[in-house]
């Protein structure tokens, strides 16, 4: 298992008149090479519990292990931790500080000690796996597009070759494209890479396309852990959460109701298409098109 | 005369490198030209750089324009003399909710702008009562706003802008930090204002859902007008939006992708009702 939880609490201020509870026995094994979402409304408890994947925080009970070994026991080295599991904050390109991308890519390795051929040597490979091309690389990292300064700053985290990448909404305030591309590049970077993404994210439609296993958070507890398409059938609990399920699962449910037998599992619009034009065809109208 | 009149409308942002050289100069905004008349709901989209956020700035006199003219009910932006009236007629709210709090209960908090104008209290109150009403955020009235959700928070802010009676709202990106419930109430608010109150409504966003029920949809693309029309004229140009980094509902897109496999479905949808409608009749 890369990261195991085992009946963490965390409780803001305990003893004091703001005492809260983010976090409420939560359990949860990941394993090396999963692509997971969470997803939950503002104050579920999601940046609480990411917080802890890498030590930043630490458990008011329970037990946090990275590869079978508790990261609160003595003498463990966290800040080596933090190299194997990288976190990508909110907003990150609020981080970049450095004169140009090059050099602000290449802070990471540099703090792990590597030497400057190295640090630059994968400064360049991630960059160049987020899609920034070279002609950037000794721009200031201010100059650069939205979308461009993003990727700059998770090429930043990525340089540093965790194990674990978690990314706390990595597309919010960008454009649809720009959306897509990020995410798309960091499914092929997971699939080349083989490392464990961890995607935090206010988009149902996201999560439905690109990750395998689903938690969501509400309240500070874990109330769902399964593949999308299980825990978006449970659509009108997500909504009594904040929450809500893709367009998708809408439809396909309305469709079945009124007697289409489609699949309601359908949460991507390819899946959708597909489950209905599969009806549709059967049914034996418009045939023409195929 | 239209509510809002921008005409041949330039803004360029100058960067100035080393003392003593030229600046830099970068074409934000070009020959923008459109009329938005009292009441309307109009959406911007464009992508990441296209314009759209410093255009939204000249509608009330943030910027002033480095070639053409915006009039806001009549007035010249580049009045001096009108700045201020102008910034009560056109109020703005931005993205971030955190940043457009100021003080430290919420009716103070949405009290603040018409005391800065000077208005008698006994008017303050009655103002705040009103605009909290409006948002729905009576209940949260003498909250702390740290305390107050995302979408909560941007309430606020609108009903902020709503206690200088404007005549106009312009929000930039209003729902980008929020999760699906909190964008959910913010359009609901913002809907809810200009149908009863008849207020002018111009709603920058990257969510193409929030855009269905306007009145008109303006594209942008490197600074320029590229698309203009209803949200089912714009969004029937599928391939056209791609290219413009941009996309349509799912549902849209849905509907379309059907349509090209040879399903009989009409040219654009955009709610899933339509869409359901349309499969199962007969």
């Amino acid at each position: 298992m890369a990261i195991r939880l085992e009946h963490v609490t965390y409780t803001y201020s305990p003893g004091t008149a703001y005492e809260q509870t983010a976090l409420k026995d939560v359990s949860l094994k990941i394993g090396h090479g999963e692509f997971l979402g969470v997803i939950g409304h503002t104050g579920s408890g999601k940046s609480t519990l990411i917080q802890h994947f890498n030590g930043l925080m630490q458990p008011t009970s329970g037990h946090v292990f990275f590869n079978d070994e508790d990261i609160w026991s003595d003498g463990y080295d966290r800040r080596k931790l933090r190299f194997h599991v990288g976190l990508v904050f909110q907003y990150p390109e609020y981080q970049l500080f450095e004169s140009d991308v090059l050099t602000d890519v290449c802070f990471g390795p540099k703090n792990q000690g590597l030497s400057e051929e190295e640090q630059i040597e994968r400064a360049r490979r991630s960059l160049a796996q987020v899609g920034v091309k070279e002609k950037y690389f000794k721009k200031s990292p201010f100059e650069l597009s939205g979308g461009q300064k993003r990727r700059v700053a998770i090429a930043g985290v990525l340089a540093m070759e965790p194990d674990v990448l978690i990314l706390d909404e990595p597309t919010a305030g960008l454009d649809p494209k720009g959306r897509n591309d990020i995410l798309d590049q960091i499914a092929a970077m997971q699939a080349e890479r083989g490392i464990t993404v961890i995607l935090v994210s206010h988009s149902m439609d996201d999560v439905a396309k690109y990750v395998s296993r689903l938690i969501v958070m509400n309240r500070g507890e874990k109330v769902f852990d399964d593949a999308p398409q299980d825990v978006f059938a449970h659509f009108r609990e997500l909504e009594d959460m904040g929450l809500a399920a893709p367009q998708m699962t809408y439809i396909m449910q309305a469709l079945k109701e009124k007697g289409l037998d489609v699949d309601v599992r359908a949460g991507t619009v390819e899946e959708a298409r597909d489950s209905i034009l599969k009806k549709k065809k059967k049914s034996g109208r418009r045939t023409d098109n195929g | 005369m239209s509510f809002i009149r921008a005409k041949k409308l330039h803004y360029d942002y100058l960067r100035y490198t080393e003392e003593g050289k030229e600046p830099e100069i970068s074409h934000a905004v070009t020959d923008v030209s459109f009329d938005v008349e009292q009441g309307q709901f109009i959406a911007i989209l464009g992508h990441n750089g296209s314009g759209k956020s410093t255009l939204a700035k000249h509608l009330n006199a943030l910027l002033t324009p480095t070639e053409g003219t915006v009039w806001i009910d009549g007035k010249d932006t580049k009045d001096a003399e009108q700045v201020w009236n102008i910034r009560q007629t056109a109020g703005m709210v931005f993205q971030n909710p955190d940043n457009q709090i100021v003080a430290s209960v919420v009716e103070e908090d949405v009290g603040f702008g018409p005391e800065n104008i000077g208005v008698p209290t006994e008017e303050i109150w009655k103002r705040v009562d009103s605009s909290l009403q409006k948002t729905g955020m009576t209940a949260y009235r003498e909250h702390s706003p740290n305390k107050l959700s995302g979408g909560q928070k941007q309430r606020v802010a609108i009903a902020g802008v709503m206690a200088m009676k404007p005549k106009c709202i312009v929000m930039d990106e209003p729902t980008a930090m929020l999760d699906p419930n909190g964008r959910k109430e913010v359009i609901h608010a913002v809907q809810d204002l200009n149908r009863r109150e008849g207020v002018t409504v111009i709603l920058i966003t990257h969510n193409m859902e929030e855009v269905i029920e306007a009145d008109r949809v303006i594209v942008m693309d490197q600074g320029h007008v590229e698309m203009q029309g209803t949200p089912r004229e714009v969004f029937s140009q599928v391939k056209r939006l791609r290219e413009l980094r941009l996309a349509v509902p799912a549902v849209t897109l849905l509907a379309y992708e059907l349509r090209e496999a040879g399903v009989d479905l009409p040219e654009c949808i955009l709610t899933p009702d339509e869409l359901v409608d349309e499969l199962t009749k007969d």
